[in-house]
């Protein structure tokens, strides 16, 4: 019986191909995204139909995580720096170092009372779950302030002195809620309560998309 | 790498002093690997589409004329819900006809169609479906989340007028009078 002899062909690909579409597609998402702020609580948040998206810049998020503990944050620095400063002048027997108030500016959100804020600028306290939260109740605090209300008002007046001075380019600044599901309504409440407080009768729920949150969602939807 | 083995590579010319031609081609596997392995890490980094905002107006609060300002409202136009602990939603209608009915927010289109059954009837008193107050009452045992599933659900019906106010004291006691099935015994919170 004859030998067969069967062609032997080589198992080489051509990569480059593939190499390109790899890079097209990595440069693709590099441009059209941008890094997740560092965010220290987890939250689920609520699932809506509110198909808006949220502003892009000029924002005061508010976080609450599901114990209902506030985290103040500004996503724009000077603004942050400005913030610092007018909360000084509010609470004058907290000082801070100049190394302090760079952290701060770096700061993408945080959940203390102002008297513990040096020390989390410190890195002696940690900033998260585990942090007490900005006091909503003047009894929380150690000045007896409402101290998120101070922070919503001077957040807001620095942006607009800023705008006004024409340091940032800003329309007003924008507050949004972002409440994890599982927190107690009266949490919530006192929180809605302190910024129709301070005059901010308008703002934003964040939520996500509908699909993403389980427990409320069941049969339910189109 | 792409390129198995194949045992037979040069065989020919062994022996043969001929130089070799180099072949120009590279391997690009390892680029590749590393263009994809980026592109993981780009994905999982980045948010990549942002979340939603839901709008939410509150009236502004004056201190001095609080209770004055409240306007008197027709109860024929009203529809009150009351958010309750562990997911629970309750509707009715006003103080008269306290028929609390529990339903769930696990089907969200029931609470469609308790809106929707009464845009109509207030439609066909009133002429217009826009004149529907609609009254959201969270109980302190409610979460977040039941707050905003309301308020989902008022963007969706495009209901104009709304209002988030407090579980008082009347509502629990005639809830509670529903619940047990003894209507009569609220009659003390009518107005």
């Amino acid at each position: 019986m004859p030998k067969v002899k069967i062609p032997r062909k080589s198992t080489l690909v051509d990569m480059t191909a593939m190499c390109d579409v790899a890079f097209l597609l990595l440069t693709f998402f590099i441009l059209t995204s941008k890094f997740r702020p560092q965010e220290p609580v987890q939250i689920n948040m609520p699932g809506s139909r509110a198909e808006r998206k949220i502003a892009e810049q000029n924002i005061m998020m508010l976080t609450v995580n599901n114990d209902g503990k506030v985290f103040w944050g500004v996503d724009n620095q000077k603004v942050r720096a400005r913030t610092l400063e007018r909360m000084m002048t509010n609470y004058p027997d907290v000082q801070f170092t100049e190394e302090q108030k760079a952290k701060f500016v770096t700061l993408e959100s945080f959940g203390v009372p102002f008297h513990m804020l040096p020390s989390l600028l410190d890195d002696k306290i940690k900033n998260d779950d585990s942090a007490p939260g900005i006091p909503v109740d003047s009894s929380a605090s150690r000045y007896n302030r409402n101290e998120l209300a101070d922070w919503v008002f001077a957040g807001r007046v620095a942006d607009n002195e800023l705008r006004i001075a024409q340091e940032i380019e800003s329309d007003g600044i924008d507050v949004a809620v972002k409440g994890d599901g599982a927190t107690d309504y009266p949490k919530m409440k006192k929180i809605m309560d302190t910024l129709v407080d301070k005059k901010v009768n308008k703002f934003n729920l964040v939520t996500a998309l509908k699909g993403g949150d389980s427990a409320a969602e069941g049969g339910g939807g189109e | 790498m792409a390129e198995i083995s194949t045992g037979d590579s040069g065989g020919k010319h062994k022996g043969g002093k001929r130089s070799k031609k180099l072949s120009t081609r590279v391997d690009m596997t390892p680029m590749v690997d590393l263009g994809f392995l980026l592109i993981t890490f780009f994905v999982l980094v980045t948010t990549f589409n942002k979340p939603s905002a839901m709008d939410l107006n509150l009236p502004a609060k004056d201190d001095d004329k609080e209770k004055e300002d409240t306007p008197e409202i027709k109860q024929s136009k009203v529809v009150q819900f009351i958010l309750g602990p562990e997911n629970k939603l309750y509707h009715f209608v006003g103080i008269e006809d306290i028929k609390v009915d529990s339903i769930d927010f696990s089907a969200s289109r029931n609470v469609r169609e308790v809106i929707a059954a009464r845009e109509k009837e207030v439609a066909r008193q009133w002429g217009s479906r826009d004149s529907v107050l609609l009254f959201i009452k969270p109980m302190y045992a409610s979460k977040y989340r039941n707050m905003v599933d309301i308020l989902d659900e008022v963007n969706i019906a495009q209901i104009k007028r709304f209002a988030l106010i407090d579980f008082s004291e009347s509502d629990s006691l005639m809830m509670q009078a529903a619940i047990t099935g003894q209507p009569q015994a609220t009659e003390a919170t009518n107005q």
